[in-house]
């Protein structure tokens, strides 16, 4: 028995950065993950476009581009994260992961592992896109401020990229099919601020709870991140991400696969 | 090597499998066979770990499933062919499963034009396979790691007369060479063709198990068919032997064989026929085995 038992443990399961490349390969390698990419970039470069074409030319910065340029990424990468969980359990290939790999808490962080590397990839083609923006702007003498974007933007908007990758997955968690995490991931924010800002005995919690607001300082190119600010934005992504992906955890692990 | 041990899963009051004990020994094929709803599928999700059982254990190489480290390298599972995403090619699914058992790419694509999907279908995506193309690529997958147990459920679901003997030799030569295979399916001829073993399972209980000769050449006496059937009868009576004549002349008589063809030679009856009665084999079985049990309701 002993002997049998030592083979079971050989060959090692797959190492987590395996499972992460795996996972971000599922991400882009179908249809629906393409089509996304490909609108995260259009949408970005349509957005530098609108800052260069039709914003007064003051506001033709650097910083402002790249801002723009990461509209996309905001929109529509955290569809891409909800897609790398439901996508499983609508199209059932989840019976094929869970059976490759019984850790199931691996694959989940897998998928966050991936989703923040495929944020980081977006952001930088963001970047170029802002910077192409910036040298069309030269050669159209529409622009003359400076090419540079503050480190600390480019930190924050990171930050803000691979936050929005996780809500989506933890939505997707959470409610383990598409449409219903897709609509709630965008309604219960909005709902939220319509309600934080309607109602007044609500808007004190909402500058606390309300993404929107709480995220604000991190995209705007004028923003600053006070500790009050970094306090509203912990407070909120507790509410927004880490209890969907604590409760989606819970879900994914005791869920049975069919 | 596979052991289920009184593996119980209930939801809710429903019980969909109960108490289910078998054991699949290297070098046999064991056929799992039972009506929809059976509890087939379920038993098999709860061996693969999917499906936490009620109560009981399962083991696959002696240790739960969810306990093997690569279990891909050791077990090869297709619980359910149409389970891939429509949107990646058949290609690119075995390429990732490849990846995550660490196995080489060139093995998943010699795999693919193995189970017969050439590099023209690998290409396609599996949105728009034939059930039969996707069980093949199922296979595939499943070999993938060079297993020394093979899980399949329905395998045969789909596939053309031409793809059923080939998984049938597929299967045989892979027990044949040590491995353990539990494999369930309707296609009760294949089973038959295939299997060492039955498992039946009706209404989430096993109601036989056992080797094939056991179970289906329990059902008991032999057919004899002669050119003369009354004169065969009539001598088949003056033995001693009960005798049921069937319309088209052929005789069951509750004894071997050997003493059917012994009353008939000292006769010098002319046979047409002698064999062990029961002509459906597995089917005959089964029918008699799951008929009088209603069928469960659907959850």
């Amino acid at each position: 028995m002993t002997a049998l038992t030592i083979s079971v443990d050989r060959p090692a399961a797959p190492a987590l950065h395996t499972l992460t490349v795996v996972e971000l390969r599922k991400m882009v390698n179908t249809r629906a993950g393409r089509w996304l990419l490909v609108f995260v970039a259009l949408c970005g470069v349509a957005l530098v476009g609108v800052v260069l074409f039709a914003a007064p030319r003051a506001d033709r910065t650097m910083p402002e581009m790249y801002s723009a340029s990461l509209s996309g990424v905001a929109i529509l990468l955290p569809v891409l994260g909800v897609l790398s969980v439901t996508g499983e359990w609508s199209q059932r290939t989840a019976l094929t992961t869970f059976t490759l790999v019984p850790g199931r808490e691996r694959v989940i962080a897998a998928k966050l592992l991936a989703g923040a590397v495929l944020a980081t990839l977006c952001l930088a083609v963001s970047a170029v896109a802002a910077w192409t923006g910036r040298a069309l702007g030269a050669v159209l003498d529409r622009t003359d401020a400076g090419w540079g974007v503050p480190p600390s933007m480019l930190a924050s908007t990171l930050l803000l990229a691979v936050l929005g990758v996780w809500s989506g997955v933890a939505f997707g968690m959470l409610f383990l099919n598409t449409p219903l995490a897709i609509v709630l991931f965008f309604l219960l924010p909005i709902a939220w601020s319509v309600l934080g800002e309607t109602v007044n005995a609500l808007d004190g919690a909402a500058n606390w709870l309300d993404t929107a607001r709480t995220t604000a300082p991190l995209g705007d190119p004028e923003g600053e991140m006070t500790g009050r600010a970094w306090a509203r934005l912990a407070v909120s992504q507790a509410v927004w991400l880490l209890l969907p992906a604590a409760l989606g955890t819970m879900r994914v692990l005791r869920q049975e696969v069919k | 090597m596979i052991e289920a041990d009184h593996l119980t899963k209930r939801y809710g009051d429903a019980t969909a499998v109960q108490d289910v004990t078998f054991r699949c020994e290297p070098g046999t094929v064991t056929g799992f066979l039972g009506p929809n709803g059976a509890g087939k599928s379920t038993t098999m999700r709860m061996i693969c770990g999917l499906t936490p059982p009620t109560s009981g254990a399962a083991r696959v190489l002696g240790v739960p499933y969810r306990r093997i480290a690569n279990p891909g390298r050791h077990v090869g599972v297709l619980l359910d062919a149409a389970a891939q995403h429509s949107g990646r090619t058949g290609r690119e699914t075995l390429a990732l499963s490849a990846h995550v058992l660490g196995v080489e790419r060139e093995r998943a694509e010699r795999l693919l034009r193995e189970v017969g999907l050439p590099a023209t279908a690998a290409r396609r995506r599996v949105g728009g396979y034939s059930l039969g193309m996707r069980q093949r690529l199922g296979i595939a997958q499943a070999l993938l790691g060079d297993p020394r147990v093979l899980i399949l459920d329905e395998p045969a679901n789909g596939l053309d007369p031409e793809g059923i003997h080939w998984m049938r030799t597929l299967l045989r030569d892979f027990a044949d060479r040590g491995g353990t295979v539990l494999l369930s399916s309707h296609l009760l001829r294949e089973v038959e063709a295939v299997a060492d073993r039955f498992v039946v399972i009706v209404g989430g209980r096993i109601v036989a198990q056992g080797d094939k000769r056991e179970l289906l050449g329990s059902s008991g006496g032999t057919l004899v068919r002669a050119v003369d059937p009354l004169g065969l009868e009539n001598a088949l009576k003056d033995a001693g032997l009960a005798v049921r004549r069937a319309a088209d002349g052929s005789l069951t008589v509750p004894a071997d064989s050997e003493t059917v063809g012994r009353v008939a030679a000292k006769t010098g009856a002319v046979l047409l026929e002698l064999r062990p009665a029961g002509e459906g084999g597995l089917e005959e079985l089964f029918l008699s085995l799951t008929a009088p049990e209603p069928k469960e309701t659907p959850r």
